[in-house]
């Protein structure tokens, strides 16, 4: 049984997994996530698919909006320009798909950078609005902007190609997203117990002190801005190589909405409570649709009211989880495994 | 040798004149106290010396160097630190994250060799936090190390402050209020930091401070404000005598009475 945390030198006390067990763990999970496609049937597996793309976006916005303390409602136009970017790139450059994502991520972190910039001035929902009002204009941008977006018809996106293997399949571009979701949140998890990532908590936290302890807020504001827009960018560019057509239509502001819940819900400020989110807001709603289904078989009448039924019981579910663990689901997390490390002798 | 001088600093808010034509100079390795009733203008000047606000006139020059119209983070690259009032410490960071913030001057792992975690960043990252874990030590707050500022009471979270102001390495340390709130003991403690960091050290400071007992104790030098002006400067007891002082802590003595 473990009794304590016992370190011998400052590199052992900054890893990210605490102990061999859990290594042990990760692996094992690692071994059953990359095993998903023997056995989950094609249906399910899209639905993994879109849990992957939302972890990697909700860590972006976890690092803008919970580490850094802005406030971004502009989540679905970056997602969208990371998209089109890639769809464009890769249509009309022909670069492979290695090229295209990080470079979908690099045009959107551009973009969000610039879009960052009345943060220097602005707070709070001020600055939501600031965002929002990014997202109408890309929104305008991509209908009217034909000959790079195609229009209200849309983009369609050619399949990513590794040599000859084609990724056109849920199971292998399962493994497209998940090896990029599985870089994303090391990267975000070594940001933050390095310099640049402890630099944006401070600006959360204190932004006159950080500025005095010598923390340059026009650099690190952008930079943050800039990080997060590429990881949605990267999320963006994948949920265009899963879903192969692209429209103007496919990133509604609802996108935007549904990623700051991801991340309330998850835990701010945490990459864990970012990957929660992301499971939650995504099954949710299908986990309901599979319960309404189930019952509509036997109250056949009811269909139309069960449908509505399940916006209700979305919503319910976010704001009871928001009373009872308003620090995300994350900090529940945590709670649980501290009652379990010391069990049963817990006081 | 003067390693700041202040001359002639003037500052307003719209019609409110906060400080006038405050000039002082401070020596290489000495503890300069500045005093004064409420409202002297004793933090505005900090906070110009600190580069958290900008004078309408003056200049500050600090080792030789006009830093008047630098930005603070400028300031600090050049090694200076504070600390504030009512305490600026990142609430919801550890400790030793407050501690490492202090050390984000002097890392250059960037955001790629961070983001990866490579030989290099972890080296710097170990090496940096050794240089906290000597300031944890000196302050004695060893056992906190791990704990959320925020949870922290009012004395641990002061000396964790001092203690962030020190990660930064700085030849010049401004203190605004260091021992407000704080109990005897506590202050004893303070006190003992504070000629610590000064001697062992040879940290410059500049603190303000109300206790007047400290501030005679540990000073080289005072300086006197009162409605922004500059009243009286010197050793403390030069100070003590300095009528202007008395009047403007006792009031005057009015000859009508009897």
């Amino acid at each position: 049984m473990r009794c304590g945390d016992f370190k011998t030198s400052y590199a052992s006390d900054m890893t990210i997994f605490e102990s061999g067990f859990a290594r042990v763990m990760l692996g094992l999970f690692l071994c059953l996530l990359f095993s998903l496609p023997l056995y989950v049937p094609g249906y399910l597996l899209d639905i993994v698919n879109r849990i992957g793309i939302a972890i990697i976006g909700a860590i972006g916005l976890n690092i803008l909006t919970g580490f850094t303390g802005q406030i971004s409602l502009g989540n679905a136009a970056f997602m969208a320009i990371g998209a089109f970017s890639c769809g464009y790139l890769g249509t009309k450059f022909g670069l492979p798909f290695y090229l295209c994502i990080p470079l979908a991520g690099l045009i959107t972190a551009f973009f969000g950078m610039f879009v960052g910039i009345p943060s220097l001035r602005i707070k709070g929902l001020y600055l939501a609005m600031a965002t929002l009002a990014a997202h109408f204009i890309v929104e305008f941008l991509i209908v009217k902007w034909e000959s790079v977006t195609g229009g209200v018809a849309g983009l369609s996106i050619p399949a990513p190609k590794l040599g000859s293997f084609v990724i056109d399949t849920d199971k292998s571009i399962f493994f497209l997203i998940f090896i990029v979701a599985i870089i994303a949140v090391l990267f975000a998890k070594n940001l933050f117990r390095t310099k640049v990532g402890k630099a944006f908590v401070a600006i959360r936290d204190q932004a006159v002190s950080a500025e005095v302890m010598g923390v340059n807020l026009l650099k690190y504001k952008l930079l943050s801005f800039g990080i997060s827009s590429f990881y949605v960018g990267v999320a963006g560019a994948l949920m265009a190589y899963q879903a192969k057509i692209i429209s103007p239509e496919t990133f509604p502001i609802t996108i935007a909405i549904d990623y700051l819940g991801m991340i309330i819900i998850g835990g701010l400020g945490s990459i864990l409570g970012s990957i929660y989110g992301a499971i939650f807001i995504t099954l949710l709603p299908e986990l309901l649709r599979m319960g309404t289904s189930a019952l509509s078989g036997s109250f056949p009448d009811l269909i139309n009211k069960l449908a509505a039924m399940k916006e209700l019981v979305f919503g319910l579910l976010v704001i009871i989880f928001l009373i009872f663990e308003p620090n995300g689901m994350a900090s529940r997390w945590h709670s649980i495994k501290n009652y379990w490390k010391l069990y049963p002798f817990s006081h | 040798m003067v390693q700041l001088s202040c001359s002639d600093i003037q500052l307003n808010f719209g019609g409110v004149r906060a400080l006038s034509g405050v000039s002082f100079e401070v020596q290489q390795g000495e503890v300069f106290s500045i005093i004064g009733p409420n409202g002297a203008g004793k933090s505005s000047m900090l906070n110009c010396i600190s580069g958290l606000y900008h004078p309408q006139q003056g200049t500050v020059i600090y080792e030789n160097q006009d830093v008047t119209r630098l930005p603070p983070y400028e300031r600090t690259k050049r090694g200076m630190a504070r600390s504030f009032q009512n305490i600026a410490l990142f609430k919801g960071m550890s400790v030793i994250d407050n501690l490492m913030i202090g050390r984000h001057l002097h890392q250059h792992s960037g955001l790629i060799s961070g983001g990866f975690y490579y030989g290099p960043a972890q080296a710097e990252e170990t090496r940096h936090r050794k240089y906290c874990e000597e300031i944890i030590e000196f302050l004695e707050i060893q056992s906190i190390r791990k704990a959320i500022v925020g949870t922290l009471a009012y004395g641990f979270q002061k000396r964790v402050e001092l203690a962030r102001a020190l990660a930064l390495e700085p030849r010049l340390l401004l203190l605004d209020e260091p021992m407000a709130g704080m109990n005897h003991e506590e202050t004893e403690d303070m006190v003992r930091f504070i000629l610590e960091t000064n001697e062992a050290r040879g940290i410059t400071i500049i603190m303000i401070e109300h206790d007047m007992g400290v501030v005679m104790d540990i000073s080289n030098t005072v300086c006197v404000l009162d409605f922004g002006k500059k009243i009286a400067g010197g050793t403390p007891e030069e100070v003590q005598q300095d009528p202007h002082v008395i009047k403007a802590y006792l009031g005057e003595e009015d000859p009508e009475e009897p």
